[in-house]
């Protein structure tokens, strides 16, 4: 089986601070990571490589040089192989000429059997670009997999997380799924993996590798605007009722209505 | 010292382990109990920590003593018990047989110490013989093909649970001092072998420690370790590497000093003012972490040189571990100062720092000895 990984590096939003003037991610100083999801995504594909011998396991990216660092420490985690897209004329995009560009990369890497990528990065929140990027190859996508079931012949099952439960959906293969961090726990990456990550060579493609013209891709590409920022304003100060529990059962019910909320 | 990018990300995959594992709830526990949860070690294991260094022909990591350098700093920046645990098999358990070791040993011994699936212990160490390692009195005599051991070593980490043991023993009683020594690999089990009870210990709780006592114990002469008579060199060699080792842990148990010592002061108030905005408080944090830095650049150093082969790795390694332990205990008496009567109860995390770092200075050499050597490779 041949499996894609797609991974994004994200900034440790754990750690951004807000710019209380600008009112801007304060992205100076705060380190970089593998995206969450992404390696509940890459965790499943490795899971599958053990399951199914044979089975390769590719990671791919669009971002700056710096982000070969993420893509190593996927290698140290158990990937095969890693590819960077990367070029000044991929800046500036948004998911659609993102899920173009990526597509475009994993056209050049020729017949593969599954795609696995996280649900949503931590920095953009939008997780379109899993399902995006199968629309473009022409494949079936299935978002927020919990679980991966079986694997048929041309098939595979997974369970699908909805709010109030799940569904089981069979889908053809080759198809793109995108991981939710309740799909597995990601493991540790291991010191000889990290010394194997450092002698192995990132491919970096750019947009003339992989066939697609500048106007194609990146803020050329890409039709959202960026109308306004900002940081809402924070909420007020909430108000605790006292007394016994019918009285305060009794006040909720009464603030309620004056705020027209029941 | 700026890290290359290999090295950063070792130092994240310890880093996000310490963050993961090693919870308040499971060192509580591990201070509690006394026992150290196996499927942590486990865990460990499968990361690569405990054959750091070890070739991967031979179930190791393959990698150099800066990357085992940063994972016992990052480890032991959360739990120094753990790092005892990993320092073990890379070090006093792995150290002898990869200096000295047969193709044979080599491939029966180093595998399932560096996958963390057997413990060897590191018998040196004896009641009489302590920084005077030289003055071993257990002896080896030969008898066919079988050498008798009859001796007690004390101090032994992880002599209760280890399934081997490298045992230093006088083999030519005709040579004085530490001469005539042999190393052996003592298969636990052997009859004869007998552990003494767990030392009750001061910290390092969870990881434990006695005596090792040989009556009459026949070890087969494959199991010799080196040649016969340059035992007191293998221990020596294997101490000079433990050092860089006991250095690293001691950055790592002083860095969780020095953290919980920032967030203390950040967070306690006094005189309606913080502790942070008393410059007596400022100033202590800012000397823990001016020597907490200088103690890091030695002991980085030490072990670049230990990996570019240098003959100066010995006392660099000595200075680092001699400097870093020192200012260890230094920066974990201030941690409780500031923490004040606080710092005097278990909840407190530099209560339990200031017990455990207390050996730091004493085993693997103590500062005394580490002030020989350095002292000895200047003045020779």
């Amino acid at each position: 089986m041949k499996i894609i990984v797609c991974a994004k590096q994200v900034p440790n939003t754990n750690e951004v601070k807000i710019d209380p003037v600008k009112g801007t991610l304060i992205r100076d100083g705060v380190p970089s990571i593998l995206n969450p999801d992404d390696a509940n995504a890459l965790e499943a594909a490795l899971q599958l490589k053990e399951r199914y011998p044979g089975t390769t396991v590719t990671v791919i990216s669009m971002g700056p040089p710096q982000a070969t660092y993420m893509l190593r420490e996927c290698l140290a985690m158990g990937a095969d192989e890693a590819v960077l897209l990367s070029s000044r004329a991929f800046g500036g995009a948004d998911t659609c000429a993102t899920s173009t560009t990526l597509a475009a990369g994993i056209r050049k890497l020729g017949k593969f059997d599954l795609i696995l990528a996280g649900r949503q990065a931590i920095d953009g929140d939008t997780a379109q670009v899993g399902p995006q990027t199968a629309q473009r190859l022409g494949v079936p996508s299935v978002t927020y997999v919990q679980k991966i079931r079986e694997i048929k012949k041309n098939s595979i099952v997974v369970e699908r997380n909805l709010e109030d439960g799940y569904e089981v959906i069979e889908v053809k293969m080759p198809c793109v799924l995108t991981a939710i961090k309740e799909l597995n726990e990601p493991r540790y990456m291991t010191i000889a993996q990290i010394e194997e990550a450092y002698k192995k060579e990132i491919t970096i493609w750019n947009e003339n590798d992989i066939n697609l013209a500048p106007s194609d891709c990146g803020l050329n590409a890409s039709p959202t605007q960026v109308f306004r920022s900002f940081t809402p304003p924070p909420k007020g100060k909430g108000e605790m009722l006292t007394g016994t529990v019918p009285e305060m059962a009794a006040a909720l019910i009464q603030k309620l209505r004056e705020k027209h909320a029941l | 010292m700026i890290f290359s990018e290999k090295h950063e990300l070792v130092r994240k995959l310890a880093r996000d382990f310490a963050e993961k594992e090693l919870t308040k709830e499971v060192l509580d526990q591990i201070e509690e109990t006394g026992e150290y949860p196996k499927e942590l070690l486990a865990k460990m294991g499968k990361a690569g920590f405990f054959g750091i260094k070890t070739p991967v022909k031979y179930g190791g990591q393959g990698s150099d003593y800066l990357s085992y350098v940063i994972v016992l700093e990052e480890l032991g920046r959360a739990s120094a018990v753990t790092d005892i645990w990993v320092s073990a098999p890379n070090s006093l358990g792995g150290g002898p047989l990869m200096l000295a070791g047969t193709p044979e040993q080599l491939e029966k011994y180093l595998p399932p110490i560096a996958r963390g699936e057997k413990i060897m212990a590191f018998g040196l160490t004896e009641p009489n013989a302590g920084s005077d390692a030289g003055g071993t009195t257990t002896t080896a005599v030969q008898d066919g093909d079988y050498w008798i051991l009859n001796g007690r070593k004390t101090f032994i980490t992880t002599a209760p649970v280890a399934d081997w043991c490298i045992i230093y023993a006088k083999t030519d009683r005709t040579q004085k001092g530490s001469k005539g020594i042999s190393a052996f690999i003592v298969d636990m089990k052997l009859p004869g072998v007998s552990c003494g009870k767990a030392e009750h210990k001061m910290g390092l709780i969870g990881c434990p420690t006695s005596d090792i006592i040989l009556e009459d114990v026949r070890v087969h002469k494959d199991d010799m370790l080196g040649e016969e008579g340059k035992g007191f060199s293998n221990a020596m060699k294997t101490l000079d590497i433990g050092r860089i080792g006991v250095a690293a842990m001691a950055i790592g148990v002083a860095q969780g000093a020095l953290d919980e010592s920032v967030r203390y002061a950040k967070e306690r108030k006094q005189f309606g003012k913080r502790l942070a905005d008393f410059q007596e408080i400022s100033f202590m944090i800012a000397d823990m972490a001016t020597k907490l830095q200088a103690a890091k650049e030695l002991v980085y150093r030490a072990a670049q040189l230990k990996d570019a082969n240098s003959p100066e790795a010995g006392p660099a390694a000595s200075m680092a571990k001699y400097y870093a332990t020192e200012i260890c205990n230094e920066i974990a008496a201030k941690a409780v100062q500031i923490h004040g009567g606080y710092g005097y109860i278990r909840e407190y995390k530099v209560e339990r720092i200031y017990r455990d770092c207390r050996v730091f200075t004493i085993f693997e050499g103590t500062s005394q000895v580490q002030k020989m050597v350095i002292a000895g490779s200047l003045l020779k």
